[in-house]
């Protein structure tokens, strides 16, 4: 039983004073994504024939090499993104949402830097 | 989580079927969704069968003509019966519109009538909208300034400021738009939606208003404007046509215009 009259229910804690900055980051990455997402797809359409020195050799060129970082890092950034807010779409118990939100930090961290751990030992 | 599915108190059974008069040639059914607090029952869908060669052309008319002529439990809102109280906006034909500007011959098959969605219902077809109302009253429609009113005169606005509010103004606040919206059914505890939002930019734009920021800084919240990802229910059910959707996507684009 709460007394609480419906404005204050609305107005509750008060504006949290963000989301702009994860509204407009997903925007930009997903910008990004378009011509990254086409590079990536049509490289690994393009190796699926090729061999293991033909592919290792091609990632450890400079191009191919700062291409495939700068994807990783922006898409598993906007992964992270994506994931934060279906989380704030339908899990409405407390307990949950921080533990999902953690959960997706973490991996989205651990699949990035194992990622990009990845790339630079066959490049460097 | 959210809920996909209705609760077992919740699920429609089969209802009530009220035949037409002998004789009737033009027969139609409207299938209405019933439900009241007191007799403890589940919902249920009650058939009326009318002789549309007796009743008026819209939605509403056969509503009216149910409650006075066939089955007066029936409950519902109406007012002005042409679009302009927004009280008898309700789900029909599986979109949500105001029953008397949706005209019966405009729908195939039968007609089939609910409460809006994912709201709490009343009776019958009247949803509880006090949170609704309550949401509308947070943004503060009305205009806010910090320079004194001019002496005997009216604040100033120039035809192209006025023309700015053209589209956001006609609105009637019939929630239509707002409990099409899915992000609202999940969410409207925080979410503002895309009525009350339609009309927080209404002052986000009006000339006149010299709040614009503050207005800003209580919208940029994840949850009461950013809720919304474009899925565009709210535009396209609109009966009044107008656009929630786009005057999301300025306040949006203002909260980006304000960073630098």
């Amino acid at each position: 039983m709460s007394f609480n009259t419906p404005i204050s229910k609305v107005r509750g804690l008060g504006s949290a004073r963000n989301g702009t900055h994860h509204w407009w980051m997903q925007k930009i990455a997903a910008v990004a994504l378009v011509p990254l997402t086409v590079w990536f797809v049509a490289s690994v359409v393009q190796m699926t024939k090729a061999d293991y020195f033909t592919v290792i050799s091609w990632l450890s060129s400079p191009i191919p090499a700062i291409l495939m970082l700068i994807y990783i890092v922006i898409a598993i950034y906007h992964l992270r993104l994506g994931l934060q807010a279906i989380v704030e779409d339908y899990i409405h118990s407390e307990g949950m949402k921080v533990g999902l939100q953690f959960s997706i930090l973490f991996g989205c961290t651990i699949i990035a830097v194992a990622s990009i751990f990845s790339v630079l030992k066959i490049a460097l | 989580m959210a809920e996909f599915r209705l609760p077992a108190n919740s699920t429609v059974k089969k209802g009530k079927n009220f035949k037409a008069d002998a004789g009737a040639t033009n027969v139609r059914k409207f299938n209405i969704y019933r439900w009241n607090e007191d007799d403890g029952e589940n919902p249920r869908l009650d058939t009326y069968e009318v002789d549309m060669d007796k009743c008026g052309p819209m939605v509403l008319d056969g509503l009216i003509k149910i409650k006075n002529e066939i089955d007066p439990t029936l409950t519902f809102r109406r007012s002005c019966r042409e679009g302009v109280c927004g009280s008898c906006a309700m789900n029909v034909a599986g979109t949500n519109t105001l029953a008397c500007t949706m005209a019966n011959e405009d729908i195939k098959g039968d007609i089939n009538i609910y409460p809006l969605p994912h709201m709490e219902v009343v009776k019958d077809l009247v949803t509880d909208l006090t949170h609704f109302y309550a949401q509308y009253a947070s943004i503060k429609p009305w205009m806010q300034t910090v320079s004194p009113t001019p002496s005997g005169a009216e604040r100033l606005q120039s035809p192209e400021d006025r023309a700015k509010l053209d589209g956001l103004y006609e609105c009637v606040l019939c929630a239509c738009c707002s409990t099409s919206c899915p992000s609202y059914w999940w969410n409207s505890d925080k979410y503002l939606g895309p009525a009350v939002l339609l009309q927080a930019y209404r002052w986000l734009v009006d000339s006149r208003d010299e709040h614009t920021g503050e207005r800003l800084d209580d919208l940029e919240d994840p949850f009461r404007l950013y809720r919304c990802h474009t899925i565009m229910n709210c535009t396209n059910t609109c009966p009044k046509g107008l656009n929630p959707a786009k005057a999301i996507a300025e306040i949006k684009k203002m909260m980006v215009a304000r960073q630098g």
